[in-house]
């Protein structure tokens, strides 16, 4: 797996390493069962503290994408459950949501994040249509 | 074991030289299993702060305890000297000796020398065994300076201005080995001046500024809550309709204002919105427009 932190951002480095671990869990990158690497290992790889890494995996573990095994590391469960149509837009609404205020944190204005999701969702539209 | 009691802890710590007043009235409180950096211009009372802290110099006022024991009771200071390792800013070190030798010698003090911890860093750091400390380049003599710390599994680490010296790999294996060392268990305290190094491996922050403690912080609550407001208005407001609480400063150019908050950014789009800004735009701030901004205020 590759990380990427950028210490000069507004935004604390768990809840980027947060975020690229969800994504690289949505994206297939890391699946079901996979093992992450160590607090130690991927501090020292990263060059943050470890607590970065602590605080990021315990969250993980709290949303339910990590479980944390005694002496063994954090593996990733990702459930192939069957999810309720409402689960699927609660969890669409959360991303939208973290991208949108990702979006916001880079500077984007509301009119211009507006645009960009009108003309994606219209070019989504238009390769579905052919 | 995971005990939240400070592993630092001074009370109106001050130092003064005469007149001058070096350190001033500082409280600090640095958090055990953690990384915190001590960041401040050259001249702030970094040096100063950190000599108090080992009681190589005595206080002008005020107390401090370090893993518990008094750093003025000379008696509690020489016992809180084994359980922590320091690297001292001019890295003074036995010229005479070679390398090798002082290896050897410094090993022979500490129950808790970690021969791998030295062969590992002997190799990454490339020292010359057998070339005497005298002969050794700065960045060389910061790396055996190190290499003599980071081999010892002390309670504490302090550095004061680790770099120094360094070039930008040298820079990068000191960073990964303090990681590590807090990896472990290790509490570090580290005084800079080099913000790039201090945003990427600190948990907290303690700035201070001609001698006093401006800030003390959770980096990534300072990540989180720091930010820069551009405002346009077609008429402009009084300043002080703005200032509400966290906000640190306000500029007026023309038609526009940038007000720089350490909190509440929320509650300042919302006024700004009251007052009929036409343009509201928020920006995230580095440690370095922090730093900056904090000096230039107080």
């Amino acid at each position: 797996m590759f990380f990427k932190l950028t210490p000069t951002t507004g935004q604390p480095l768990y809840l980027q390493l947060m975020q690229q671990i969800r994504h690289a869990a949505e994206s297939g990158a890391l699946q079901d069962g996979d093992q992450l690497p160590g607090i130690r290992t991927l501090a020292e790889e990263l060059v943050v503290s470890p607590n970065t890494v602590v605080k990021a995996y315990s969250e993980l573990e709290h949303e339910g994408l990590l479980e944390l095994r005694q002496g063994s590391g954090a593996f990733v469960t990702v459930k192939r459950r069957a999810r309720s149509r409402t689960d699927d837009v609660h969890e669409a609404r959360r991303r939208v949501g973290e991208l949108i205020h990702a979006l916001r944190e880079e500077g984007l204005r509301e009119d211009e994040i507006r645009r960009v999701f009108e003309a994606e969702l219209l070019h989504a539209t238009e390769v579905v249509r052919r | 074991m995971m005990t939240d009691i400070p592993v630092i802890q001074t009370t109106y710590l001050s130092k003064s030289y005469g007149s001058v007043e070096a350190v001033r009235g500082v409280n600090l409180s640095v958090r055990p299993h953690q990384i915190t950096a001590f960041l401040g211009l050259n001249g702030a009372g970094k040096s100063t702060t950190i000599k108090m802290l080992l009681g190589m110099i005595e206080p002008s006022s005020g107390e401090g305890k370090v893993l518990g024991k008094r750093i003025a009771d000379p008696a509690e200071s020489v016992e809180l000297r084994r359980k922590i390792a320091y690297v001292s800013e001019n890295k003074r070190l036995y010229d005479y000796m070679t390398v090798e030798q002082i290896i050897r010698f410094t090993r022979s003090f500490y129950t808790d020398w970690r021969p791998d911890v030295e062969q590992q860093l002997l190799r990454s750091y490339e020292l010359p065994l057998k070339r005497s400390i005298k002969s050794l380049s700065k960045g060389m003599r910061t790396k055996v300076a190190l290499l003599l710390a980071l081999a010892r599994r002390p309670e504490l680490l302090i550095l004061d201005e680790p770099s120094e010296g360094l070039d930008p790999i040298g820079i990068e294996q000191m960073l990964e080995s303090l990681v590590a060392q807090c990896g472990e268990g290790t509490t570090v305290f580290f005084s800079s001046h080099q913000i790039p190094e201090v945003e990427r491996i600190a948990d907290n922050v303690c700035m201070i500024h001609r001698g006093r403690l401006v800030i003390d912080a959770s980096l990534d609550d300072m990540r989180q809550s720091y930010r820069q407001i551009d405002l346009t208005f077609s008429s402009l407001p009084e300043e002080k309709e703005l200032r509400l609480a966290g906000v640190e400063s306000i500029r007026t150019s023309g038609r526009q204002m940038r007000v720089f908050v350490s909190r509440n950014a929320e509650v300042v789009v919302e006024r700004a919105r009251d007052l009929h800004a036409s343009s509201v735009e928020v920006a995230s701030v580095g440690l370095r427009e922090i730093f900056l901004e904090t000096v230039k205020e107080s």
